[in-house]
């Protein structure tokens, strides 16, 4: 008789589904929501470099990802998905971006552009191809390129020296002393500045294991070795290769925005690839362009090549043929 | 020196506290048991007893059908109450042989073997007629493992000491309580192999496991050889890689890169079926997670039913969900309690909510975890989604059939794609396609 009971209690709620039948503690939004933690230490940086008023760009920025995100799925008619913590990141890190004092209305219109074109129009989360947070920073530099150049000196320092460390370098011929653009105390947008608060937030994401440490070492020391290269070719010239790891949205990029994982490859050897790559074309551009900055267009360019880079640097199956 | 390893992998939870410490237990002969005519790969056997027959334990209930096939004996002594239909772990129904046992239990065992003056031939023959099936899990035949074909050059045996599954200590239990058995084993299978190195794979998660082995060991060519404790360390490809670094290309055997892979428990029971003549009758299993009231380790006689283990192991708590035989990576979850236990079970789980931890699936964000930790190197996202898609001819040139199904890429992958069971479907897919073609 009993044996019959267990029977009944137990078929009517057992699972029925294959193996396997563990899964870690990671989910989604658990990445996503930590990604935007590891951003505190730059986003409280910022504000106290350049003011607490510049809360405002952080939250028009992510007040219009947020809703752009969840209008779109409505009309989808698809379930609104805000707390997996996708939009909240976009908008946090296109802010970051945006110079001080950009205006607020600019930067909703931006975080608009990021998760409806970035984002939404390639089919939603997982599917784009470009980093959202860069689309929308591209447009805005397309669409309000005299604001999206005009910088505020750091509350932190007496005098305006430059407005940027790599706008000075290159209109000014005049160079920043390593040690602010290590702690922070230089012109430049929001969140590139301080090198220190940066490196906590991405050092952090290494550690837990959401940042795969080979897209930021492959930029570090492509960096590294074209700045050497550049710079050896005339040193009262080009800048120093460490110049280009502290200066401008270097860090930033190599941290938060190349190491997004969906505009990035899935391979090992295509990580270093994309790393290199990145590396190569921002030095190009910063050394060579008409533009002091290439962090954003060098990573959309390498996005544009994720899929070949995907595809050439599959990993030779075990015991495979070579 | 560092630990030898393979590339990939994960490293779970082990949750081998429950029942490490729990010496192996008999369990006795419940009120009936039924045992399947079919507990290997290969063709079910054929039955030689009827209803009415009178049998003792170890007596031969079955007969194999082909070379690929294995004898079935009998666990209890008793009578046979019928030739039935039940279901098995994989879901499929099958025949069994159900016997009542009787109040006096009697063995109708083989003549003991000198494992040293018995001929290799006639060790290879009490290995096959004592019905041997591999205890790793795929429930190979052993003696059709040991009889590998002549070009083929085997020069080690390697034996599966890992254990990588969590909640499962029977291996561990078997090495610490039978250590000099199955050294002997060992030595058995490499005299019928001719063989003169033999390689224990052991995870460092079992440091007194090896350390009582190597006590034992003494010279004669068996190596303990520690291992990195990662899943799936216990895969024969990656512990041949480990071991020998040799890498089993897909779709062959370890006997194509010269060595035969055995689990600890085979080669336990290789001992005995040769210097106790005990056929194979009983399976070494672990009751274990959080949903059972009291884990053990048991040794189990065959055609027992899993709900009666489950009783003898005092019951599910309330919470209980999912009941998997095998490991929890795996392993098969059950929507009857009535299967039999076979020769190969090596874990009855009783999983909860908290331990499956289960979430939303979300679409694929390409973050990459799936490809680095695969130990064959596929790329498990693209192969699901291909096979999500009807992509199968895609499928077939990724090498979705070298997959081996160890459920590292869905257990890590944040978004929570079923990604094992969509490959399963693709697998099966392209290998329809492939025997259509041929």
């Amino acid at each position: 008789m009993a044996n019959e009971l267990l029977e009944t209690q137990t078929m009517t709620r057992l699972e029925l589904t294959t193996s396997p039948h563990l899964h870690n503690n990671w989910s989604t939004s658990r990445a996503m929501w930590l990604v935007s933690a590891a951003l505190l230490p730059c986003t409280a940086a910022a504000l106290i470099i350049f003011g607490w008023e510049q809360i405002g760009i952080l939250l028009a920025s992510i007040v219009s990802a947020a809703a752009t995100e969840a209008v779109i799925q409505k009309l989808r008619r698809l379930p609104v998905t805000l707390d997996d913590g996708s939009a909240v990141l976009t908008g946090w890190l296109l802010a970051l971006t945006l110079p001080p004092g950009f205006s607020l209305v600019s930067t909703a219109i931006g975080a608009i552009v990021a998760v409806g074109i970035g984002k939404h129009v390639f089919g939603g989360l997982g599917y784009n191809i470009f980093n959202p947070a860069l689309v929308g920073r591209a447009f805005l530099q397309a669409a309000f390129p005299v604001a999206m150049t005009t910088w505020k000196s750091p509350n932190l320092v007496d005098t305006i020296t430059s407005a940027t460390p790599l706008g000075g370098l290159k209109f000014d011929a005049t160079a920043s002393a390593l040690g602010p653009m290590f702690l922070g105390n230089t012109g430049g947008s929001l969140g590139e500045t301080s090198a220190l608060a940066l490196l906590i937030g991405g050092v952090f994401l290494i550690a837990v294991g959401i940042v795969n440490w080979r897209i930021p070492v492959a930029m570090g020391s492509g960096v590294l070795i074209f700045g050497t290269a550049v710079w050896l070719m005339d040193t009262q010239v080009y800048p120093s290769p460490v110049y280009h790891l502290l200066g401008g949205g270097f860090l930033l990029g190599a941290l938060f925005m190349a190491t997004d994982w969906v505009s990035s490859p899935v391979t090992g050897r295509g990580m270093w690839i994309f790393g290199l790559g990145i590396a190569l074309v921002v030095v190009v551009i910063r050394v060579f362009g008409g533009l002091p900055e290439g962090m954003m267009y060098a990573i959309l360019i390498m996005n544009a090549f994720v899929p070949m880079i995907d595809r050439y640097t599959r990993p030779k199956v075990f015991g495979a043929a070579a | 020196m560092r630990t030898k390893t393979f590339s990939g992998g994960i490293h779970p939870p082990e949750f081998k506290e429950l029942t490490e410490h729990l010496p192996l237990e008999v369990m006795p002969p419940t009120k009936q048991v039924a045992v399947p005519l079919s507990q290997s790969l290969g063709k079910p056997a054929k039955a030689l007893v009827k209803k009415g027959s009178e049998v003792r334990t170890g007596t031969l209930l079955a007969e194999p059908d082909g070379f690929i096939s294995a004898p079935i004996h009998s666990p209890v002594t008793g009578k046979v109450v019928s030739i039935a239909r039940e279901v098995s772990c994989n879901g499929y129904l099958q025949d069994v042989v159900v016997i009542q046992p009787a109040a006096d239990q009697e063995t109708d065992f083989f003549p003991p073997l000198d494992p040293r003056a018995a001929t290799t031939a006639q060790l290879l023959e009490r290995v096959q007629a004592a019905g041997i099936v591999g205890q790793g899990g795929a429930a190979f035949p052993t003696f059709v493992k040991l009889s590998p074909p002549k070009e083929k050059n085997v020069d080690s045996l390697v034996i599966n000491a890992c254990e990588c599954e969590p909640y499962l200590t029977r291996d561990y239990r078997l090495m610490l309580e039978r250590a000099a058995d199955l050294l002997e084993g060992a030595r058995i299978i490499m005299r019928i192999l001719g063989v003169q190195k033999c390689l224990i794979g052991v995870e460092d998660n079992k440091p007194d496991a090896i350390h009582k082995l190597r006590e034992i060991a003494g010279t004669g060519g068996i190596e303990i050889v520690p291992l990195k404790t990662k899943y799936p360390q216990g895969g024969e490809k990656m512990l041949i890689k480990a071991l020998l670094d040799r890498e089993v290309p897909p779709g062959k055997l370890p006997l194509d890169v010269g060595t035969i892979v055995q689990n600890v428990g085979t080669a336990i029971a290789v001992h005995d079926a040769v210097v106790t003549g005990e056929p194979a009758i009983t399976a070494v299993l672990t009751v274990s997670g959080k949903g059972i009231r009291n884990p053990r380790n048991l040794v189990v006689p065959i055609g027992t039913a899993v709900r009666d283990v489950i009783e003898f192991c005092g019951g599910i708590h309330d919470n209980a969900v999912r009941i998997v035989v095998g490991g929890p990576m795996m392993g098969a979850s059950q929507h009857t309690t009535k299967t039999p236990v076979v020769k190969a079970t090596s874990g009855i789980l009783v999983l909860t909510e908290e331990e499956i931890n289960k979430a939303a699936e979300t679409a694929c964000l390409k973050c990459g975890r799936c490809v680095s930790l695969c130990a064959l190197n596929l790329l498990p996202g693209r192969l699901a989604r291909l096979s999500r898609l009807g992509r199968f001819e895609e499928a077939e040139r990724l090498s979705i059939t070298a997959c081996m199904e160890c459920g590292t890429c869905a257990y890590e992958c944040p978004a929570h794609i079923p990604l094992v069971q969509w490959i399963r479907l693709g697998k099966q897919a392209v290998l329809r396609m492939q025997r259509a073609r041929n």
